[in-house]
Protein backbone atom coordinates (compact mmCIF):
# COMPACT_ATOMS: atom_id res chain seq x y z
CA UNK A 1 0.00 0.00 0.00
CA UNK A 2 3.04 2.26 0.82
CA UNK A 3 4.82 1.39 -2.37
CA UNK A 4 4.01 4.05 -5.03
CA UNK A 5 1.48 6.24 -3.36
CA UNK A 6 3.26 9.15 -2.84
CA UNK A 7 0.71 11.06 -0.75
CA UNK A 8 1.09 8.30 1.58
CA UNK A 9 4.35 8.10 1.75
CA UNK A 10 4.75 12.16 2.65
CA UNK A 11 1.66 12.36 4.44
CA UNK A 12 3.18 9.75 6.49
CA UNK A 13 6.37 11.42 6.78
CA UNK A 14 5.47 14.87 8.19
CA UNK A 15 3.24 13.51 10.43
CA UNK A 16 5.62 11.16 11.92
CA UNK A 17 7.60 14.82 12.40
CA UNK A 18 4.33 15.98 14.02
CA UNK A 19 3.97 13.61 16.27
CA UNK A 20 7.30 13.41 17.45
CA UNK A 21 7.73 16.98 18.01
CA UNK A 22 3.79 16.47 19.87
CA UNK A 23 5.40 13.73 22.12
CA UNK A 24 8.23 14.99 22.99
CA UNK A 25 6.56 18.09 24.02
CA UNK A 26 4.53 16.72 26.08
CA UNK A 27 7.65 15.76 28.62
CA UNK A 28 10.65 18.38 27.49
CA UNK A 29 11.10 21.73 24.92
CA UNK A 30 14.26 23.03 24.76
CA UNK A 31 13.57 25.77 27.14
CA UNK A 32 10.82 26.73 29.68
CA UNK A 33 7.57 27.35 27.30
CA UNK A 34 6.63 30.10 29.33
CA UNK A 35 10.26 31.46 30.90
CA UNK A 36 10.14 34.94 30.00
CA UNK A 37 13.77 36.60 29.64
CA UNK A 38 14.15 40.59 29.09
CA UNK A 39 17.60 40.69 28.00
CA UNK A 40 16.62 38.30 24.74
CA UNK A 41 13.66 39.84 23.55
CA UNK A 42 12.20 39.49 19.94
CA UNK A 43 15.38 37.79 19.10
CA UNK A 44 15.55 36.69 14.92
CA UNK A 45 15.95 33.19 14.80
CA UNK A 46 19.43 32.14 15.35
CA UNK A 47 21.04 28.78 16.16
CA UNK A 48 20.31 29.75 20.20
CA UNK A 49 16.49 29.86 19.10
CA UNK A 50 15.77 28.60 15.73
CA UNK A 51 12.33 29.88 15.65
CA UNK A 52 13.43 33.30 17.71
CA UNK A 53 11.84 34.81 20.79
CA UNK A 54 8.46 36.58 21.29
CA UNK A 55 7.82 40.35 23.08
CA UNK A 56 8.94 38.55 26.46
CA UNK A 57 11.93 36.67 25.18
CA UNK A 58 9.95 33.27 25.71
CA UNK A 59 11.78 30.58 23.23
CA UNK A 60 9.00 30.33 20.02
CA UNK A 61 10.10 26.73 18.84
CA UNK A 62 9.35 25.77 22.70
CA UNK A 63 6.08 27.21 22.84
CA UNK A 64 5.34 25.86 18.87
CA UNK A 65 6.08 22.25 20.60
CA UNK A 66 4.03 22.77 23.57
CA UNK A 67 1.01 24.02 21.19
CA UNK A 68 1.36 21.20 18.72
CA UNK A 69 1.36 18.81 22.02
CA UNK A 70 -2.24 20.83 23.08
CA UNK A 71 -3.48 21.29 19.74
CA UNK A 72 -2.39 17.49 18.74
CA UNK A 73 -4.18 16.27 22.16
CA UNK A 74 -7.74 18.14 21.79
CA UNK A 75 -8.28 17.41 18.54
CA UNK A 76 -7.30 13.65 19.48
CA UNK A 77 -9.70 13.83 22.28
CA UNK A 78 -11.98 15.16 19.98
CA UNK A 79 -12.14 12.46 16.98
CA UNK A 80 -12.19 10.01 19.32
CA UNK A 81 -15.27 11.33 20.99
CA UNK A 82 -17.13 12.07 17.72
CA UNK A 83 -16.08 8.64 16.20
CA UNK A 84 -17.17 6.66 19.51
CA UNK A 85 -20.54 8.16 19.20
CA UNK A 86 -21.28 8.53 15.69
CA UNK A 87 -20.02 4.56 15.76
CA UNK A 88 -22.43 3.54 17.92
CA UNK A 89 -25.40 5.86 16.52
CA UNK A 90 -24.74 5.16 12.59
CA UNK A 91 -24.43 1.46 13.37
CA UNK A 92 -27.54 1.54 15.32
CA UNK A 93 -29.42 3.01 12.62
CA UNK A 94 -27.70 2.01 9.52
CA UNK A 95 -28.10 -1.78 10.83
CA UNK A 96 -32.02 -1.53 11.99
CA UNK A 97 -33.23 0.69 9.73
CA UNK A 98 -36.64 1.71 10.58
CA UNK A 99 -38.46 4.41 12.14
CA UNK A 100 -35.33 5.28 14.28
CA UNK A 101 -33.33 5.64 11.41
CA UNK A 102 -35.84 7.84 9.88
CA UNK A 103 -35.86 10.65 12.59
CA UNK A 104 -32.37 10.22 13.71
CA UNK A 105 -31.23 11.13 10.16
CA UNK A 106 -33.34 14.09 10.14
CA UNK A 107 -32.33 15.23 12.86
CA UNK A 108 -28.66 14.70 11.59
CA UNK A 109 -29.71 16.68 8.45
CA UNK A 110 -31.28 19.45 10.58
CA UNK A 111 -27.54 19.32 12.88
CA UNK A 112 -25.56 19.28 9.74
CA UNK A 113 -26.96 22.59 8.85
CA UNK A 114 -25.40 24.01 11.26
CA UNK A 115 -21.46 24.11 10.10
CA UNK A 116 -19.45 22.41 12.94
CA UNK A 117 -17.45 25.10 14.09
CA UNK A 118 -21.15 27.53 14.71
CA UNK A 119 -21.85 24.37 16.36
CA UNK A 120 -18.61 24.31 18.63
CA UNK A 121 -19.64 28.07 19.29
CA UNK A 122 -22.96 28.01 20.50
CA UNK A 123 -21.94 24.72 22.93
CA UNK A 124 -19.02 26.80 23.94
CA UNK A 125 -21.15 29.92 24.67
CA UNK A 126 -23.48 27.62 26.84
CA UNK A 127 -21.07 25.53 28.51
CA UNK A 128 -18.03 28.15 29.08
CA UNK A 129 -15.16 28.85 27.94
CA UNK A 130 -11.77 26.21 28.68
CA UNK A 131 -10.19 22.94 27.15
CA UNK A 132 -12.60 20.35 28.17
CA UNK A 133 -15.45 22.23 27.00
CA UNK A 134 -13.63 22.86 23.38
CA UNK A 135 -13.36 19.08 23.51
CA UNK A 136 -16.96 18.81 24.24
CA UNK A 137 -18.01 20.74 22.03
CA UNK A 138 -16.54 19.92 18.99
CA UNK A 139 -16.25 16.13 19.48
CA UNK A 140 -20.30 16.58 20.19
CA UNK A 141 -20.25 18.94 16.38
CA UNK A 142 -18.40 16.13 14.73
CA UNK A 143 -20.65 13.20 15.87
CA UNK A 144 -23.14 13.92 13.00
CA UNK A 145 -20.72 13.61 10.00
CA UNK A 146 -19.24 9.99 11.24
CA UNK A 147 -22.63 8.98 12.06
CA UNK A 148 -23.30 9.27 8.40
CA UNK A 149 -20.81 8.08 7.00
CA UNK A 150 -20.64 4.86 9.44
CA UNK A 151 -24.56 4.21 9.22
CA UNK A 152 -24.33 4.14 5.13
CA UNK A 153 -21.62 1.53 5.07
CA UNK A 154 -23.70 -0.32 7.88
CA UNK A 155 -26.78 -0.34 5.54
CA UNK A 156 -24.75 -1.31 2.70
CA UNK A 157 -23.43 -4.48 4.77
CA UNK A 158 -26.48 -5.13 6.38
CA UNK A 159 -27.92 -6.97 3.25
CA UNK A 160 -24.28 -8.89 2.18
CA UNK A 161 -24.24 -13.05 2.55
CA UNK A 162 -21.50 -12.99 5.16
CA UNK A 163 -24.04 -11.15 7.15
CA UNK A 164 -27.11 -13.29 6.66
CA UNK A 165 -25.00 -16.28 7.01
CA UNK A 166 -23.79 -15.44 10.64
CA UNK A 167 -27.09 -14.29 11.76
CA UNK A 168 -28.19 -18.17 10.57
CA UNK A 169 -25.54 -19.49 12.63
CA UNK A 170 -27.09 -17.66 15.18
CA UNK A 171 -24.72 -14.46 16.11
CA UNK A 172 -26.63 -11.65 18.21
CA UNK A 173 -27.00 -8.47 16.76
CA UNK A 174 -24.48 -7.24 18.70
CA UNK A 175 -21.77 -9.54 17.78
CA UNK A 176 -22.71 -8.75 13.92
CA UNK A 177 -22.76 -5.09 14.63
CA UNK A 178 -19.33 -4.60 15.72
CA UNK A 179 -17.49 -8.09 15.28
CA UNK A 180 -18.58 -8.70 11.52
CA UNK A 181 -19.32 -5.19 9.92
CA UNK A 182 -17.21 -2.77 11.76
CA UNK A 183 -13.90 -4.49 10.90
CA UNK A 184 -14.99 -4.73 7.40
CA UNK A 185 -15.67 -1.05 7.11
CA UNK A 186 -12.35 0.14 8.43
CA UNK A 187 -11.56 1.19 4.51
CA UNK A 188 -14.19 4.02 4.74
CA UNK A 189 -13.93 4.75 8.10
CA UNK A 190 -9.96 5.51 8.41
CA UNK A 191 -10.09 8.09 5.76
CA UNK A 192 -13.05 9.95 7.34
CA UNK A 193 -11.46 9.56 10.63
CA UNK A 194 -8.10 10.96 9.63
CA UNK A 195 -10.23 13.98 7.39
CA UNK A 196 -12.21 14.51 10.63
CA UNK A 197 -8.62 14.91 12.77
CA UNK A 198 -8.17 17.70 10.43
CA UNK A 199 -11.03 19.42 10.81
CA UNK A 200 -10.82 19.01 14.48
CA UNK A 201 -7.18 20.95 14.02
CA UNK A 202 -8.73 23.63 12.10
CA UNK A 203 -11.56 24.28 14.85
CA UNK A 204 -9.43 24.50 17.46
CA UNK A 205 -6.45 26.83 16.04
CA UNK A 206 -10.08 28.85 15.32
CA UNK A 207 -11.55 28.86 18.47
CA UNK A 208 -8.27 29.02 20.31
CA UNK A 209 -7.40 32.54 17.84
CA UNK A 210 -10.75 33.50 18.50
CA UNK A 211 -9.95 33.18 22.15
CA UNK A 212 -12.40 30.75 23.42
CA UNK A 213 -10.43 28.23 23.09
CA UNK A 214 -7.18 26.88 25.26
CA UNK A 215 -5.98 30.20 27.17
CA UNK A 216 -3.32 30.76 29.12
CA UNK A 217 -1.12 29.48 30.90
CA UNK A 218 -2.16 26.48 28.17
CA UNK A 219 -0.42 27.10 24.69
CA UNK A 220 -2.09 26.22 22.06
CA UNK A 221 -1.10 26.65 18.06
CA UNK A 222 -4.61 28.61 17.49
CA UNK A 223 -3.89 31.05 21.01
CA UNK A 224 -0.02 31.66 19.50
CA UNK A 225 -1.60 33.12 16.41
CA UNK A 226 -3.35 35.48 17.77
CA UNK A 227 -0.75 36.39 20.71
CA UNK A 228 1.82 36.33 17.78
CA UNK A 229 -0.69 38.70 15.54
CA UNK A 230 0.23 41.80 17.83
CA UNK A 231 3.62 41.42 17.27
CA UNK A 232 3.76 40.91 13.57
CA UNK A 233 5.78 43.88 12.95
CA UNK A 234 8.60 43.68 15.48
CA UNK A 235 8.57 39.91 15.49
CA UNK A 236 7.24 38.23 12.18
CA UNK A 237 9.03 35.11 12.86
CA UNK A 238 6.91 34.14 15.73
CA UNK A 239 3.67 34.65 13.28
CA UNK A 240 5.29 32.90 10.72
CA UNK A 241 6.51 29.85 12.52
CA UNK A 242 3.01 29.27 14.46
CA UNK A 243 1.56 29.60 11.18
CA UNK A 244 3.79 27.18 9.58
CA UNK A 245 3.31 24.94 11.94
CA UNK A 246 -0.46 24.68 11.60
CA UNK A 247 -0.11 24.48 7.85
CA UNK A 248 2.09 21.41 8.69
CA UNK A 249 0.11 19.33 10.67
CA UNK A 250 -3.28 19.96 8.49
CA UNK A 251 -1.08 19.11 5.50
CA UNK A 252 0.59 15.69 6.69
CA UNK A 253 -2.70 14.84 7.56
CA UNK A 254 -4.73 15.87 4.72
CA UNK A 255 -2.02 14.22 2.80
CA UNK A 256 -2.09 10.68 5.05
CA UNK A 257 -5.90 10.70 4.61
CA UNK A 258 -5.78 11.31 0.96
CA UNK A 259 -3.33 8.44 0.20
CA UNK A 260 -5.82 6.15 2.23
CA UNK A 261 -8.34 6.59 0.40
CA UNK A 262 -6.25 6.23 -2.91
CA UNK A 263 -4.96 2.77 -1.12
CA UNK A 264 -8.32 1.40 -0.99
CA UNK A 265 -8.49 1.67 -4.85
CA UNK B 1 -41.94 19.69 -10.47
CA UNK B 2 -43.31 16.61 -8.39
CA UNK B 3 -39.72 16.21 -7.08
CA UNK B 4 -39.42 19.77 -6.58
CA UNK B 5 -42.42 20.21 -4.29
CA UNK B 6 -41.00 17.46 -2.38
CA UNK B 7 -38.24 18.41 -1.82
CA UNK B 8 -39.60 22.14 -0.67
CA UNK B 9 -41.23 20.34 1.75
CA UNK B 10 -38.13 18.48 2.90
CA UNK B 11 -36.42 21.71 3.18
CA UNK B 12 -39.12 23.53 5.48
CA UNK B 13 -39.25 20.02 7.68
CA UNK B 14 -35.83 20.66 7.89
CA UNK B 15 -36.15 24.30 8.89
CA UNK B 16 -38.17 23.22 11.38
CA UNK B 17 -36.35 21.14 13.28
CA UNK B 18 -33.23 23.34 12.92
CA UNK B 19 -35.58 26.06 14.88
CA UNK B 20 -36.80 23.72 17.26
CA UNK B 21 -33.62 22.37 18.20
CA UNK B 22 -31.71 25.64 18.35
CA UNK B 23 -34.83 27.24 20.86
CA UNK B 24 -34.72 23.85 23.11
CA UNK B 25 -30.45 24.69 23.59
CA UNK B 26 -31.07 28.52 24.11
CA UNK B 27 -34.02 26.96 26.80
CA UNK B 28 -31.51 24.75 28.61
CA UNK B 29 -28.71 27.07 29.31
CA UNK B 30 -27.65 27.03 32.82
CA UNK B 31 -28.75 30.16 34.01
CA UNK B 32 -31.83 32.28 34.13
CA UNK B 33 -32.02 34.88 31.68
CA UNK B 34 -33.55 37.14 34.11
CA UNK B 35 -30.35 36.99 36.34
CA UNK B 36 -28.62 38.29 33.35
CA UNK B 37 -30.71 41.53 32.68
CA UNK B 38 -31.37 42.37 36.51
CA UNK B 39 -28.56 41.31 38.22
CA UNK B 40 -28.09 39.15 41.16
CA UNK B 41 -29.90 41.48 43.65
CA UNK B 42 -33.31 41.92 42.36
CA UNK B 43 -36.21 41.16 44.37
CA UNK B 44 -38.32 38.14 43.46
CA UNK B 45 -41.22 40.23 42.43
CA UNK B 46 -39.08 42.07 39.96
CA UNK B 47 -37.82 38.70 38.31
CA UNK B 48 -41.71 37.00 38.55
CA UNK B 49 -42.64 40.54 37.08
CA UNK B 50 -39.87 40.30 34.57
CA UNK B 51 -40.51 36.34 33.87
CA UNK B 52 -44.32 37.40 32.62
CA UNK B 53 -42.90 39.91 30.84
CA UNK B 54 -40.26 38.34 28.54
CA UNK B 55 -43.24 35.74 28.43
CA UNK B 56 -40.92 32.88 30.38
CA UNK B 57 -43.78 31.54 32.92
CA UNK B 58 -45.78 30.01 29.64
CA UNK B 59 -45.62 26.44 28.35
CA UNK B 60 -42.76 25.73 26.26
CA UNK B 61 -44.59 24.45 23.24
CA UNK B 62 -46.05 27.45 23.60
CA UNK B 63 -43.28 29.56 23.64
CA UNK B 64 -41.47 27.76 20.72
CA UNK B 65 -44.14 28.57 18.11
CA UNK B 66 -44.75 32.35 19.27
CA UNK B 67 -41.01 32.76 18.62
CA UNK B 68 -41.23 31.02 15.52
CA UNK B 69 -44.17 33.32 14.32
CA UNK B 70 -42.39 35.95 15.07
CA UNK B 71 -39.09 35.15 13.77
CA UNK B 72 -40.33 34.60 10.39
CA UNK B 73 -41.79 37.96 10.44
CA UNK B 74 -38.89 39.41 10.95
CA UNK B 75 -39.34 39.88 14.94
CA UNK B 76 -36.20 38.71 16.54
CA UNK B 77 -36.91 39.56 19.70
CA UNK B 78 -34.82 42.06 21.86
CA UNK B 79 -31.27 42.17 22.54
CA UNK B 80 -30.49 41.62 26.98
CA UNK B 81 -27.10 43.45 26.83
CA UNK B 82 -28.46 46.69 24.46
CA UNK B 83 -32.26 46.70 25.11
CA UNK B 84 -32.85 47.30 21.40
CA UNK B 85 -34.73 44.48 19.02
CA UNK B 86 -32.03 42.03 17.64
CA UNK B 87 -33.21 43.04 14.22
CA UNK B 88 -31.95 46.33 14.30
CA UNK B 89 -28.71 45.23 15.33
CA UNK B 90 -28.67 43.01 12.40
CA UNK B 91 -29.58 45.05 9.82
CA UNK B 92 -26.58 47.10 8.91
CA UNK B 93 -24.36 43.49 9.83
CA UNK B 94 -26.16 41.16 7.34
CA UNK B 95 -25.25 43.10 4.32
CA UNK B 96 -21.47 43.39 4.87
CA UNK B 97 -21.20 39.30 5.74
CA UNK B 98 -23.68 38.68 2.37
CA UNK B 99 -21.15 41.10 0.38
CA UNK B 100 -18.54 39.39 1.59
CA UNK B 101 -19.85 35.80 1.77
CA UNK B 102 -20.82 37.21 -2.70
CA UNK B 103 -17.00 38.41 -2.94
CA UNK B 104 -15.30 34.99 -2.07
CA UNK B 105 -17.79 32.73 -3.52
CA UNK B 106 -17.72 35.55 -6.65
CA UNK B 107 -13.76 34.79 -6.23
CA UNK B 108 -13.84 30.73 -5.49
CA UNK B 109 -15.64 30.45 -9.19
CA UNK B 110 -13.79 32.99 -10.98
CA UNK B 111 -10.34 31.15 -10.36
CA UNK B 112 -11.32 27.82 -9.75
CA UNK B 113 -13.44 26.80 -13.64
CA UNK B 114 -10.62 28.25 -15.56
CA UNK B 115 -7.43 26.41 -13.53
CA UNK B 116 -9.58 23.26 -12.86
CA UNK B 117 -10.14 22.85 -17.01
CA UNK B 118 -6.50 24.16 -17.29
CA UNK B 119 -5.08 21.29 -15.28
CA UNK B 120 -7.08 18.52 -16.42
CA UNK B 121 -6.38 19.57 -20.03
CA UNK B 122 -3.37 20.87 -20.49
CA UNK B 123 -1.76 18.06 -17.88
CA UNK B 124 2.27 17.54 -17.55
CA UNK B 125 4.36 19.52 -15.24
CA UNK B 126 1.30 22.50 -15.24
CA UNK B 127 -0.57 19.83 -13.72
CA UNK B 128 1.55 18.58 -10.98
CA UNK B 129 2.58 22.04 -9.83
CA UNK B 130 -1.31 22.96 -9.87
CA UNK B 131 -1.64 19.83 -7.73
CA UNK B 132 1.14 20.54 -5.14
CA UNK B 133 0.09 23.93 -4.80
CA UNK B 134 -3.20 23.48 -4.56
CA UNK B 135 -2.62 20.66 -2.22
CA UNK B 136 -0.36 22.86 0.20
CA UNK B 137 -3.29 26.16 -0.56
CA UNK B 138 -5.91 23.85 1.23
CA UNK B 139 -3.78 23.04 4.53
CA UNK B 140 -3.48 27.07 4.94
CA UNK B 141 -6.23 27.51 7.54
CA UNK B 142 -8.40 31.33 6.34
CA UNK B 143 -7.17 32.87 9.12
CA UNK B 144 -3.76 32.76 8.63
CA UNK B 145 -4.03 33.76 5.30
CA UNK B 146 -5.57 36.43 6.86
CA UNK B 147 -3.14 37.62 8.78
CA UNK B 148 -0.23 37.22 6.48
CA UNK B 149 -2.41 39.43 3.83
CA UNK B 150 -2.80 41.84 6.77
CA UNK B 151 1.00 42.23 6.97
CA UNK B 152 1.68 42.18 3.40
CA UNK B 153 -1.00 44.15 2.01
CA UNK B 154 -1.74 46.43 5.34
CA UNK B 155 1.26 46.46 7.21
CA UNK B 156 4.49 46.32 4.08
CA UNK B 157 2.02 47.34 1.13
CA UNK B 158 -0.43 50.51 2.74
CA UNK B 159 -2.71 49.26 0.16
CA UNK B 160 -5.50 49.49 3.03
CA UNK B 161 -5.59 50.23 6.51
CA UNK B 162 -6.63 47.62 8.93
CA UNK B 163 -9.36 48.15 11.39
CA UNK B 164 -10.68 50.98 8.61
CA UNK B 165 -13.64 49.53 7.56
CA UNK B 166 -16.19 51.79 5.41
CA UNK B 167 -19.77 50.39 5.27
CA UNK B 168 -21.26 49.03 2.12
CA UNK B 169 -23.72 52.02 2.63
CA UNK B 170 -20.88 54.43 2.68
CA UNK B 171 -18.62 54.06 0.09
CA UNK B 172 -19.77 50.25 -1.86
CA UNK B 173 -16.48 50.12 -3.73
CA UNK B 174 -14.26 51.32 -0.78
CA UNK B 175 -16.01 48.30 0.86
CA UNK B 176 -15.30 45.97 -1.99
CA UNK B 177 -11.97 47.46 -1.71
CA UNK B 178 -11.27 46.28 2.17
CA UNK B 179 -13.13 43.27 1.69
CA UNK B 180 -11.43 42.01 -1.23
CA UNK B 181 -8.54 40.59 1.41
CA UNK B 182 -10.79 39.06 3.41
CA UNK B 183 -12.36 36.99 0.66
CA UNK B 184 -9.00 36.25 -0.64
CA UNK B 185 -8.22 34.31 2.65
CA UNK B 186 -11.43 32.56 2.67
CA UNK B 187 -11.54 31.83 -1.33
CA UNK B 188 -8.27 30.49 -1.39
CA UNK B 189 -8.58 26.67 0.38
CA UNK B 190 -11.92 26.58 -1.36
CA UNK B 191 -10.62 27.32 -4.95
CA UNK B 192 -7.50 24.74 -4.09
CA UNK B 193 -10.50 22.23 -3.62
CA UNK B 194 -12.94 23.28 -6.16
CA UNK B 195 -9.84 22.89 -8.59
CA UNK B 196 -9.56 19.37 -7.31
CA UNK B 197 -12.67 18.37 -7.32
CA UNK B 198 -13.45 19.59 -10.88
CA UNK B 199 -10.57 18.25 -12.06
CA UNK B 200 -10.46 15.29 -10.91
CA UNK B 201 -14.16 14.99 -12.52
CA UNK B 202 -13.17 16.24 -15.60
CA UNK B 203 -10.32 13.49 -16.24
CA UNK B 204 -13.46 10.90 -14.94
CA UNK B 205 -15.45 11.93 -18.37
CA UNK B 206 -12.39 11.92 -20.38
CA UNK B 207 -12.27 7.85 -19.85
CA UNK B 208 -16.00 7.36 -20.41
CA UNK B 209 -17.26 5.95 -23.62
CA UNK B 210 -19.14 8.50 -25.37
CA UNK B 211 -16.01 10.42 -25.36
CA UNK B 212 -14.18 8.31 -27.53
CA UNK B 213 -17.59 7.71 -29.74
CA UNK B 214 -17.45 11.56 -29.86
CA UNK B 215 -13.81 11.39 -30.95
CA UNK B 216 -14.46 8.96 -33.62
CA UNK B 217 -17.04 11.11 -35.18
CA UNK B 218 -14.62 13.51 -35.90
CA UNK B 219 -14.78 15.80 -32.87
CA UNK B 220 -11.37 17.49 -31.53
CA UNK B 221 -10.35 17.51 -28.05
CA UNK B 222 -11.71 21.14 -27.27
CA UNK B 223 -14.91 20.54 -28.55
CA UNK B 224 -15.40 17.56 -26.68
CA UNK B 225 -14.25 19.22 -24.01
CA UNK B 226 -16.59 22.57 -23.75
CA UNK B 227 -19.52 20.94 -25.54
CA UNK B 228 -19.80 17.63 -23.50
CA UNK B 229 -17.33 16.34 -21.14
CA UNK B 230 -17.55 19.83 -18.87
CA UNK B 231 -21.77 19.83 -18.56
CA UNK B 232 -21.30 16.64 -16.99
CA UNK B 233 -17.99 16.98 -14.95
CA UNK B 234 -19.19 20.15 -13.44
CA UNK B 235 -22.34 18.46 -11.35
CA UNK B 236 -20.58 17.09 -8.70
CA UNK B 237 -18.79 20.94 -8.36
CA UNK B 238 -22.08 22.40 -8.03
CA UNK B 239 -23.15 20.63 -5.12
CA UNK B 240 -19.38 21.28 -3.73
CA UNK B 241 -19.66 25.12 -4.75
CA UNK B 242 -23.42 25.19 -2.81
CA UNK B 243 -21.91 24.17 0.25
CA UNK B 244 -18.78 27.12 0.01
CA UNK B 245 -21.27 29.60 0.26
CA UNK B 246 -22.72 27.99 3.57
CA UNK B 247 -19.31 27.71 4.61
CA UNK B 248 -18.25 30.86 3.97
CA UNK B 249 -20.79 32.06 6.61
CA UNK B 250 -19.40 30.32 8.99
CA UNK B 251 -16.04 30.87 8.20
CA UNK B 252 -16.96 34.66 8.55
CA UNK B 253 -17.16 34.37 11.96
CA UNK B 254 -13.20 33.90 12.52
CA UNK B 255 -12.04 36.35 9.31
CA UNK B 256 -14.15 39.12 10.41
CA UNK B 257 -12.30 38.76 13.37
CA UNK B 258 -8.50 38.95 12.01
CA UNK B 259 -9.83 42.26 9.76
CA UNK B 260 -11.94 43.44 12.49
CA UNK B 261 -15.14 43.74 10.01
CA UNK B 262 -18.34 44.44 11.61
CA UNK B 263 -20.67 42.30 9.86
CA UNK B 264 -22.44 38.86 11.43
CA UNK B 265 -19.46 37.02 12.83
CA UNK B 266 -18.25 39.36 14.83
CA UNK B 267 -22.20 40.23 16.20
CA UNK B 268 -22.38 36.54 16.66
CA UNK B 269 -18.86 36.39 18.42
CA UNK B 270 -19.54 39.38 20.48
CA UNK B 271 -22.77 38.02 21.81
CA UNK B 272 -21.64 34.77 22.76
CA UNK B 273 -18.95 36.78 25.16
CA UNK B 274 -21.76 38.95 26.32
CA UNK B 275 -24.28 36.12 26.94
CA UNK B 276 -26.51 38.21 24.53
CA UNK B 277 -28.97 35.02 24.02
CA UNK B 278 -31.42 36.02 21.96
CA UNK B 279 -29.21 37.60 19.10
CA UNK B 280 -26.40 34.27 19.36
CA UNK B 281 -30.01 32.63 18.67
CA UNK B 282 -31.27 34.76 15.64
CA UNK B 283 -28.07 34.90 14.17
CA UNK B 284 -27.55 31.00 14.46
CA UNK B 285 -31.24 30.20 13.34
CA UNK B 286 -30.57 32.94 10.31
CA UNK B 287 -26.94 31.03 9.25
CA UNK B 288 -28.58 27.85 9.40
CA UNK B 289 -31.60 28.45 7.26
CA UNK B 290 -29.09 30.31 5.19
CA UNK B 291 -27.10 26.75 4.91
CA UNK B 292 -30.51 24.60 4.14
CA UNK B 293 -31.99 27.16 1.60
CA UNK B 294 -28.64 27.33 -0.14
CA UNK B 295 -28.33 23.52 -0.45
CA UNK B 296 -31.52 23.16 -1.68
CA UNK B 297 -30.93 25.75 -4.80
CA UNK B 298 -28.22 23.19 -5.30
CA UNK B 299 -30.50 20.42 -5.48
CA UNK B 300 -32.43 22.69 -7.89
CA UNK B 301 -30.18 23.65 -10.09
CA UNK B 302 -28.23 20.12 -10.20
CA UNK B 303 -31.44 18.70 -11.72
CA UNK B 304 -31.42 20.92 -14.63
CA UNK B 305 -28.30 20.37 -14.99
CA UNK B 306 -28.49 16.53 -14.45
CA UNK B 307 -31.68 15.30 -15.69
CA UNK B 308 -31.20 11.82 -14.11
CA UNK B 309 -31.47 12.99 -10.67
CA UNK B 310 -35.14 14.15 -11.64
CA UNK B 311 -36.29 10.34 -11.79
CA UNK B 312 -34.73 9.44 -7.77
Amino acid sequence: MLKGNRYLQIGLAITGVVTVLAVLGLFWTPYDPSAMNSAEMYMAPSLRHIFGTDNFGRDVFSRVMKGISTTYLISLCTVAMGAAVGVIVGALTGYFGGIVDDILMRVNDAVTAFPSILLALVFISLLGFGKYNVILALGVAFVPSYARVVRSEFARHREMNYVKSARLMGATDRRIMFVHILPNTRAVILPTLVIGFNNAVLAEASLSYLGIGVRSPDVSLGYMLSESQSYMATAPWYVLCTGATIVLLILGFSLLGEGLQQGRR
Amino acid sequence: MKHAVKKLGMMLLTMLIVSFLAFLAFQVIPGDPTNTILGTDATPEQVEALRAQLGLDRPFFVRYFDWLFRFVQGDFGTSYSYSMPVSDMLSGKLGVTLLLAVLSFTLTVLVSIPVGILSADCGGWLDKALTVTGQITMAVPPFFTGILLTYLFGLILHWFTPGEFVAPGVDFWGSVAYLIFPATAIALPRIAMTVKMLRSGILGELNKDYVRTAHSRGNDRKAILYRHVLRNAVVPSVAFLAMTIADIVAGSVVIEQVFAIPGMGRLLFSSISNRDYPVVQAVIVLMAFWVVLVNFVADMINQRLDPRLRLQ
